[in-house]
């Protein structure tokens, strides 16, 4: 390789793994990231994009509403608005049986503090989306959460991490991980790389870039099913999910609907392939033209699933690796890492660069996974 | 333009193109009749909302997209006439809110 | 609620009747689905209805012998359901169709995908522009629907097939303002070899082409060696503008130009069922990589026709009989030895109506414009992205077509890129120093066909969350 030194790699040029080395160049490291496809080919490129702190899990709701601060000033991070817009996230009850449930979530939040989400009724929420189902009851909603265009995301997060010299190879896989001295030496089809710190990033294969440092982190994997229509004019503006059925429903930039929810298809991990199961794809449609019965007419343009890792609480792995000194995790998000993106990329570099964030990482340490493995 | 050679012998029935009667053969496509028809053309895109027209007959091509019985991007290439059809091009994105 | 079948045919063409006839006549239960009202394919289109009528001598002898084929598809007895659209097969194998209105899904033992061809894509400047079309396009409202050009069309192209339809439009009455033949210089030579297997496979193919030909010269101003096209008007064609080879420009005002520049075979199908590929340097463009009998790598999913590469009407009905004969013995009620035999004559036959290809293919092979366009041209119709904006996303890595796709939207409109893979594949190659079928296409990402949201929702057979 090139003479330069590297001080951090980072495996994996999805947006997580852009951010991380963005973060890290930013305070003066030299950085290099390994990708085995392309940048976004995976679970980035094939994300709905939702900017969400709604209905997020306790562990999580610290770092996403820092990483909300950061969406909504995210042009001064990356030079760029990433095509988001804060229309606000809504989770809809359907009928008045689905409403306590998001009383007792809104309580939940007010009883910590948290003052983002709120319940708001019937009118409000027609005059919110008039286009939705008159039938439904009320809904939480997060008005600064929102949604933003995942390709332009990608290219903003690329561009500036190689403004700030991040060095991106693509069409590089990581084949085996070994110690040389202090530092890690990656072996790739491309040559070695060596540096003393190295993050793993690699989404749905960041299982087996954890095993190759050494920790045995058991993850599930996720093929999560998205459709997208023919292009229309303005519907909606707000992001909607609803109370008990697999929906998430948008309208993007372009007019097209993006209409998600994780209905699961099915990943062919060694392949790289993902399938989408149109039996189950059904009830994502299902779910769409109950709550918007003017959309049943339009045409899907196309389906896909993304490939993702998850962990078996959904929440992710942020953390030092326990077993391999100078190597770091950001993986498992399970389905919904997009909106954490932008604070992610920070606590690594604290962790890389100091050894410890003061930011609220409690939850996310890979020990608890690999402990329910050695109880079970 | 198109026209009809005159030894076309199909039974005649009458569709409605953006308002007005027209004569279509029975078992001829939507496509086929709006190439008999001025302006000539089907839509205007979502993209730029430039005009279009039917290009490939095939259902290839997604160019031939009108409104058909108020059904909108009805591929009118793979869509036979019937009877008292309404027929209207195609203003760039559908609305669904009207 | 789900059927089951021994046999599912995609496309009531040649191909997929031929198949269909041979399977039932074996005792397989087979569903034939054809997105058109009517058996044919695209080659005997609506032969049903014209067959009896004088456009039927106007469109010749190749179209009347449609007339047989599908007479014996009718009588066989086969299930048939025209008007249904195909929009994913599952391996496995289950296929979703939609018909009026409607998905369903239907259990299939074996697939026969005999989904022919489509016109290649012929970019251009100007291309877009309403007033023009595709020369099959125009054949196929002459066939369907009896209607010729209201005034003297301009013809544009390299083929058979603008041959076959100018002679079909001048004996309907129509008229040609002109035929830019956009065949390059020196083919002749280049396909000289492959003229004696020609000559001696089908002789009869040659001397009916050389008969168009000279017709056309004596009756329709003709301009040869053009090598490029550009599309003029601001809501609709205005004028052509042409250059030749050797230079000779010229600017002449048209209200229709009918385009063609040969058939690519028809792959989505396959490769959205995980299907390998290979390149036929001969086509430019791919192919699903088949046995002798026209079974894929997908076990039990199988192609015949122009899906397998262009060979025309009578080779697809042989390919199609082959395939049948293959699947029937899979089933066991034909026994190996007994479809070998089946299969000899039959295979002696398709090697004599591929005779002419080697020759045709060479002959015809397209300009280079037609692979590359210039700059300004747009690439994908549906999201009107230019050759420009495909050749800005090169850079040191070197993208491929789904990484241009999803960072310029080209191929994310309705048709799937069936109008621009093969333009961003060419783009990219020839920008980034690499061949095409090292690119390959865009990830085939479904429906094949624009099911709706409704449709599908009504696949899901569990009664509302209460």
């Amino acid at each position: 390789m090139s003479g330069k030194a590297i001080d951090t790699l980072v495996i994996g040029g999805g947006l997580h793994g852009l951010s991380a080395a963005l973060h890290l160049a930013r305070a003066g490291r030299r950085v290099t990231i390994l990708e085995k496809s392309w940048v976004g080919r995976h679970a980035s490129g094939a994300s709905a994009a939702g900017v969400r702190t709604l209905n997020r899990d306790p562990a999580e709701i610290p770092i996403s509403l820092e990483a909300m601060e950061m969406w909504h000033g995210i042009a001064g991070l990356v030079g760029d608005s990433c095509g988001f817009h804060a229309h606000g996230q809504l989770n809809i009850a359907e009928h008045a049986h689905h409403l306590p449930k998001l009383e007792s979530r809104l309580a939940r939040m007010r009883e910590a503090g948290y003052e983002h989400e709120e319940l708001i009724d019937r009118a409000e929420l027609l005059t919110l989306v008039p286009a939705i189902s008159p039938h439904c009851v009320g809904a939480l909603i997060a008005r600064r959460d929102g949604a933003a265009d995942p390709h332009r995301t990608l290219l903003a997060f690329r561009r500036s991490a190689e403004a700030a010299g991040v060095t991106i190879h693509e069409g590089v896989g990581v084949d085996a991980i070994e110690q040389a001295g202090d530092d890690w030496r990656l072996r790739t089809p491309a040559g070695d790389f060596i540096a003393p710190t190295v993050v793993n990033a690699a989404g749905a294969w960041a299982g087996k870039i954890a095993a190759m440092l050494g920790d045995d982190i058991p993850l599930g994997l996720k093929a999560s099913m998205m459709i997208v229509t023919e292009r229309i004019a303005p519907l909606l503006k707000p992001v909607i999910s609803i109370v008990g059925r697999p929906l998430s429903f948008k309208q993007s930039e372009q007019g097209t609907l993006v209409i998600g929810g994780g209905l699961q298809g099915r990943a062919d991990i060694e392949a790289q392939k993902s399938f989408v199961d149109f039996q189950e794809l059904a009830k994502g449609a299902r779910a769409a033209t109950d709550l918007f019965p003017s959309v049943s007419a339009l045409r899907i343009v196309r389906t896909w699933a993304g490939m993702e890792a998850t962990t078996k609480d959904h929440l992710p792995v942020i953390c030092a690796s326990p077993n391999a000194k100078g190597a770091f995790h950001a993986f498992g998000f399970s389905g919904h890492g997009f909106q954490l993106v932008p604070v992610v990329g920070a606590i690594m570099a604290d962790l890389v660069i100091r050894g410890s964030t003061e930011r609220s990482i409690k939850g996310f340490g890979a020990k608890r996974l690999m402990q329910q493995r050695a109880a079970a | 333009m198109f026209r009809k050679l005159d030894q076309d012998t199909g039974s005649s029935l009458t569709v409605h193109v953006d308002g007005h009667p027209v004569l279509a053969i029975a078992g001829e496509s939507v496509a086929a009749v709006l190439l008999r028809q001025a302006p000539f053309w089907a839509r205007t895109t979502p993209v730029s909302g430039a005009r279009r027209a039917p290009y490939c007959m095939m259902g290839v091509c997604f160019d031939c997209l009108a409104v058909v019985d108020g059904v909108s991007s009805v591929q009118t290439c793979l869509a036979p006439v019937r009877e008292g059809m309404r027929i209207e091009r195609q203003q760039g994105r559908p609305d669904v809110t009207s | 609620m789900s059927r089951r079948v021994d046999l599912l045919i995609v496309g009531a063409g040649p191909a997929g009747m031929s198949a269909a006839v041979v399977a039932k006549r074996h005792g397989l239960d087979v569903l034939v689905v054809d997105e058109q009202p009517s058996p044919g394919g695209q080659i005997w289109r609506n032969i049903e209805t014209v067959a009896a009528t004088a456009r039927a001598d106007l469109l010749g002898k190749a179209y009347a012998e449609g007339a047989a084929v599908v007479r014996q598809f009718r009588a066989s007895g086969v299930d048939y359901e025209p008007g249904t659209q195909v929009w994913y097969v599952e391996a496995g194998a289950r296929a979703f169709l939609r018909r009026g209105g409607s998905a369903s899904s239907v259990a299939a033992d074996r697939v026969l995908l005999a989904t022919g061809a489509q016109e290649r894509p012929v970019p251009f400047p100007g291309w877009t522009l309403p007033g023009v079309m595709t020369v099959g396009a125009a054949q196929i409202v002459l066939k369907s629907s009896g209607q010729v050009p209201d005034k003297p069309v301009w013809i544009a192209g390299s083929g058979p097939l603008p041959l076959l339809y100018a002679v079909q439009l001048l004996q309907a009455g129509g008229q040609i303002a002109g035929f830019l033949d956009t065949t390059p210089p020196g083919r002749a030579v280049a396909a000289m070899v492959a003229l004696p297997a020609a000559l001696f496979g089908a002789p009869g193919d040659l001397l009916k082409g050389l008969g168009w030909i000279i017709r056309l010269r004596r009756q329709v101003p003709c301009v040869r060696h053009v090598a490029e096209i550009e599309a003029i008007g601001e809501h609709g064609l205005e004028s052509i503008r042409y250059v030749t080879t050797d230079g000779r420009a010229a600017t002449v005002p048209a209200d229709l130009l009918l385009v063609h520049e040969g058939l690519v075979p028809t792959i989505h199908p396959t490769l959205a069922l995980g299907c390998r590929h290979v390149w036929n340097s001969e086509q430019d463009s791919f192919a699903p990589e088949l046995d002798g009998w026209g079974e894929t790598s997908e076990r039990h999913v199988f192609v015949a026709g122009d899906g397998a590469g262009i060979g025309g009407a009578r080779a697809a009905c042989l390919r199609g009989e082959l395939a049948a004969l293959r699947i029937t013995a899979s089933t066991g009620r034909l026994s190996e030895v007994a479809a070998e035999a089946f299969a000899k004559p039959i295979r002696s036959r398709l090697a004599d109506a591929l005779s002419p290809r080697a020759f045709l293919d060479r002959y015809y092979r397209p300009r280079p414009a037609v692979f590359v366009p210039p700059d300004h041209t747009i690439a994908c119709r549906c999201e009107e992205v230019r050759v420009a904006t495909i050749r800005e996303q090169v850079s040191a890595s070197r993208p491929g077509p789904n990484q241009v796709k999803a960072f310029t939207r080209a191929g994310m409109g309705p048709c799937q890129g069936r109008q621009c893979g093969y333009t961003v594949a060419h783009v990219l190659a020839a920008a980034e120093g690499r061949a095409v079928p090292d690119l390959g296409l865009y990830r085939v990402r479904p429906p094949l066909k624009p099911v709706t949201l409704g449709e599908l929702a009504a696949l899901d057979m569990m009664d509302s969350v209460p």
